[in-house]
């Protein structure tokens, strides 16, 4: 039998929130304990392969209001605006917080940071480290949590699989020690879930393996509400085949986008006119290749419609070219671009344009909660990609998730800790036996069981196909009709896989397994909050409903599991200070605004 | 599944890589479960040979088609988690990164990273090694730690440019599995901990060298390293822990002739 293990808090997921939250949790208050629970090794945590930055104002020519007017129109109004400001006004701190945690930001000349601008943005605000800012920003955190011995535990390798609830809180979870294969039960008197977003339910994505919607997935079977599930933002710049990211950071330094004719075919969208790539004013913020993700995703679509795209061994795709920066300024700010582009697609865009086509990047929906990021289950707490709180809303500016992983990870920590100091572990015979009935259920649903005929990877594949062909960057009704009907099929047939190996050790297929009950548990989430929308708005297009419908649904969209495990849709109004809902204009009225920089 | 394949989208855009190919190439692969017999062995798999595939596309086309039991640590598939470190044809690599067509049409040997404890088939222990990399306090030492409020620490980008190599180590343990050294000497703190001790001592906001310096003045810090330079051969990042040991070694010098020439504390 596993030992019991307690802590104050236990934290799922060592990526840059949950690391975030316990060095809070560490600085906070040195007598609790916490514990962190995590899949893989912390520094393979998915934060890892973030390339371009972090957004927080802290040039003089930038301001608190535009960050946060950037963020509010960026989201397409559903971003809650009390929780943008306090975000937009914590970033700064975090950023620099970092900084003296050894993160290596890029500088200018007088040792300041530099920042760059990104997407959708006013200003230039990102801090980035090169093109590996994620990468940086994770083993710094992590580097830096290896100071606190003793008061921060790693669970290295442990994969949580239920939450324990009792007595109307959450106080703990179940995790598998992968190593030993024993199931233990890890209490707590608060739990923060940090696992990241779900990334993998789609085909063509980004998102590493591990991005399985786990997080998601236990509060959402526990009860809690999956907020805004519909939104999934597509980033416009991946690599053809593999799903590979090139960073916006290449159309900040000024990489184009064009199509078969050589066509910058971006002004025929509404994002404003082009100018010359020689012209000092390019690239222009707000406008063109540096407009919103989600409008650069849909223009992709509409250009293939025309029959513009270019036909390549992976499938349909534009150029993106950065040749006109030169090779010295490519290797000096775009390192990791260029070393990707040559591995894995065989151009050194030194020399040729970098084949790309839009990919599933990043899940604007989460796990619903407040500004401290705790949820409606006591007890428990959710910050970084797994979590909604929202300051995304329905379209995510590119570089505000690395910056909201650390100003949200530290008020969860922190939340987090002011509840444990109140409360206390309840009967942990309850919650023992809640951990044996899980054992149970995964001895004889996977370890045991026989007779089964499917396979994980069939499963798994067939539902890539059907939440691209119906939940993809355009939707109907009918498509996601069909899509939800395949998925029901897959949760029938899920009762019926079996596992090829059924040894204790490292049972990494057992953990596949798990995973995939994640994945269209959170899969069934987003299709029904993406039937209920009757409307476009942000990255949600439903071709069947294309306009923006306020009246009716200026609110985020809350999914409940009910027993039959469909969800339950209801709605909750967004949060609106300083900025009434306004149509988002790109292109030419935002350049004015932002007549140099 | 990184590499899509046989998975063709109904939508009128095209996803898909091109169709399943006739040829095929066979990856010979280091097995040993310590749930089973604890015996060692090599498998044989013959896989659909892919110009564009790599090594881990491979692998997880025997583990979904044709093998659920073979294990292996693998997630970003682009070179930067560092999970997927093995030795390819004796040689350690992240295997996102080994291309079958760099071997085709010749079988290829898979193996766990060499020096390492197996744990299961290609999953080795990697605990040793944190241990070593916590040995070298890997984060920024101050003599007067300040809050955010008063804004960054200042550093030019000569400054930054003087660690930055340093700091690209992913930790994929390639530099140990090509080692001598840590082969020879379990306790040796090895190339990447020891890059990452300097990638600290040489970060201009840093003033932790002093704390660092037993770890690595040590019998098992750098002078354990006999500069056989593998492991900036093997390193996919460029980070040459070689050339960092060998200013370590300098430094380590300089910080004994102080000590022995300045026992009250000199800076």
């Amino acid at each position: 039998m596993a030992e019991a293990i307690q802590h104050d808090i236990l934290i799922i997921g060592g990526g840059g929130a949950g690391l975030r939250a316990a060095i809070a949790v560490a600085e906070h208050d040195p007598d609790l304990s916490v514990g962190l629970v995590s899949k893989v090794y912390p520094m393979r945590s998915h934060t890892v392969a973030a390339e371009g930055g972090a957004a927080g104002v802290v040039k003089d020519n930038d301001s608190f209001a535009a960050h946060c007017s950037d963020t509010i129109s960026g989201a397409d109004w559903l971003a809650d605006q009390d929780a943008v400001e306090l975000f937009v006004a914590e970033a700064p701190r975090e950023l620099t917080q970092l900084e003296h945690w050894g993160c290596p930001w890029s500088r200018e000349p007088s040792g300041h940071v530099a920042v760059r601008p990104f997407g959708g943005m006013e200003r230039e605000r990102t801090w980035y480290a090169a093109d590996k800012t994620g990468f940086h920003m994770l083993h710094a955190l992590y580097q830096t949590s290896l100071k606190y011995e003793g008061r921060i535990k790693f669970y290295d390798e442990w994969f949580a699989t239920s939450l324990l609830v009792d007595d109307g809180r959450c106080q703990g979870v179940v995790a598998i020690e992968l190593r030993t294969g024993l199931i233990h039960a890890l209490t707590a008197k608060a739990v923060i879930l940090c696992t990241g977003g779900a990334g993998r339910i789609f085909a063509f994505t980004t998102n590493g393996a591990i991005k399985t919607g786990d997080g998601m997935a236990l509060a959402y079977r526990a009860g809690v509400p999956l907020k805004d599930m519909e939104f999934v933002q597509y980033h416009p710049t991946g690599l053809p085949g593999t799903g590979i990211l090139i960073t916006e950071a290449a159309r900040s330094e000024g990489g184009i986008l064009v199509n078969r004719h050589g066509d910058r075919y971006l002004k025929d969208y509404n994002l404003g006119q082009p100018v010359d790539i020689n012209d000092p004013r390019h690239p222009q913020k707000r406008t063109m290749e540096l407009g919103p993700r989600d409008k650069l995703s849909q223009a992709f679509v509409k250009e293939h419609e025309k029959g513009n795209t270019i036909d390549s061994p992976f499938g349909d795709v534009v150029h993106l070219d950065i040749r006109h920066l030169s090779a010295k300024k490519i290797r000096l700010k775009l390192p990791f671009v260029r070393e990707l582009a040559l591995n894995y697609a065989g151009i050194d865009p030194i020399r040729e344009p970098i084949p790309v086509r839009p990919v599933v990047h990043y899940m604007m929906g989460g796990i619903h909660t407040d500004i401290q990021g705790a949820t409606p289950l006591p007890g428990l707490f959710a910050a970084g990609e797994c979590a909604c709180v929202s300051i995304n809303g329905a379209n995510r500016l590119g570089s505000n998730s690395l910056t909201e992983l650390l100003v949200f990870g530290a008020r969860a920590g922190a939340a987090a800790a002011a509840f444990a100091r109140e409360h206390t572990i309840g009967a942990t015979g309850v919650l023992e036996k809640q951990a044996e009935d899980e054992r149970r259920r995964i001895r004889e649903e996977f370890l045991t069981k026989t007779g089964g005929t499917e396979r994980i990877a069939a499963l798994r594949s067939e539902l890539y196909h059907a939440m691209e062909t119906g939940a993809g960057i355009y939707r109907t009704e009918a498509s996601l009709r069909q899509t939800d009907q395949t998925l029901e099929t897959l949760q029938g047939r899920y009762r019926n896989l079996q596992i090829d190996d059924r040894s204790n050790c490292y049972n990494t297929e057992l953990i596949t397994a798990l995973e995939l009950r994640n994945m269209l548990d959170v899969a069934g989430a987003l299709l029904h909050s993406a039937l209920e929308r009757k409307e476009s708005r942000g990255s949600h297009q439903r071709t069947d409903h294309p306009q923006r419908d306020d009246a009716a649904y200026l609110k985020h969209s809350l999914a409940y599991r009910q027993d039959d495990g469909k969800p339950r849709i209801e709605y909750l109004d967004v949060v609106i200070t300083k900025w009434p809902p306004a149509e988002r204009v790109y292109g030419a009225e935002a350049a004015h605004v932002a007549p140099d920089g | 599944m990184s590499r899509p394949m046989g998975r063709p989208s109904q939508s009128s855009i095209r996803y898909s890589g091109p169709p399943m190919p006739a040829e095929t190439i066979t990856l010979d692969v280091f097995r040993f479960q310590p749930d089973g017999d604890g015996k060692t062995t090599f498998q044989k798999y013959d896989v659909p040979y892919h110009e564009h595939w790599v090594v881990l596309d491979a692998l997880n086309w025997i583990k979904d088609e044709v093998d659920g039991t073979l294990t292996y640590r693998w997630s970003c598939r682009m070179g930067v988690c560092g999970s997927c470190g093995m030795m390819v044809d004796g040689v350690p690599k992240l295997s996102c990164a080994a291309f079958l067509k760099d071997y085709y049409p010749r079988a290829i040997r898979i193996e766990p990273l060499t020096y390492f404890t197996v744990e299961r088939d290609l999953m080795i222990d990697q605990e040793g090694f944190l241990g070593k990399l916590k040995s070298i306090k890997p984060w920024l030492i101050r003599d007067d730690d300040q809050t955010p409020d008063g804004g960054e620490y200042l550093q030019t980008p000569d400054q930054l440019a003087s660690y930055k190599q340093y700091s690209m180590c992913i930790n994929c343990l390639l530099c140990y599995a090509a080692c001598p050294v840590v082969g020879a000497e379990e306790d040796f703190i090895g190339p990447a901990a020891i890059a990452l001790a300097q990638r600290y001592n040489l970060d201009s906001r840093d003033q932790g060298a002093a704390q660092r310096a037993d770890a690595l003045g040590a019998e098992e810090g750098v002078w354990g390293c006999t500069f056989v330079g593998e492991c900036s051969e093997v390193c996919p990042k460029n980070v040459d822990p070689a050339g960092a040991i060998q200013r370590a070694k300098v430094d380590s010098v300089k910080t004994w002739y102080k000590k022995l020439l300045m026992p009250w504390g000199g800076s």
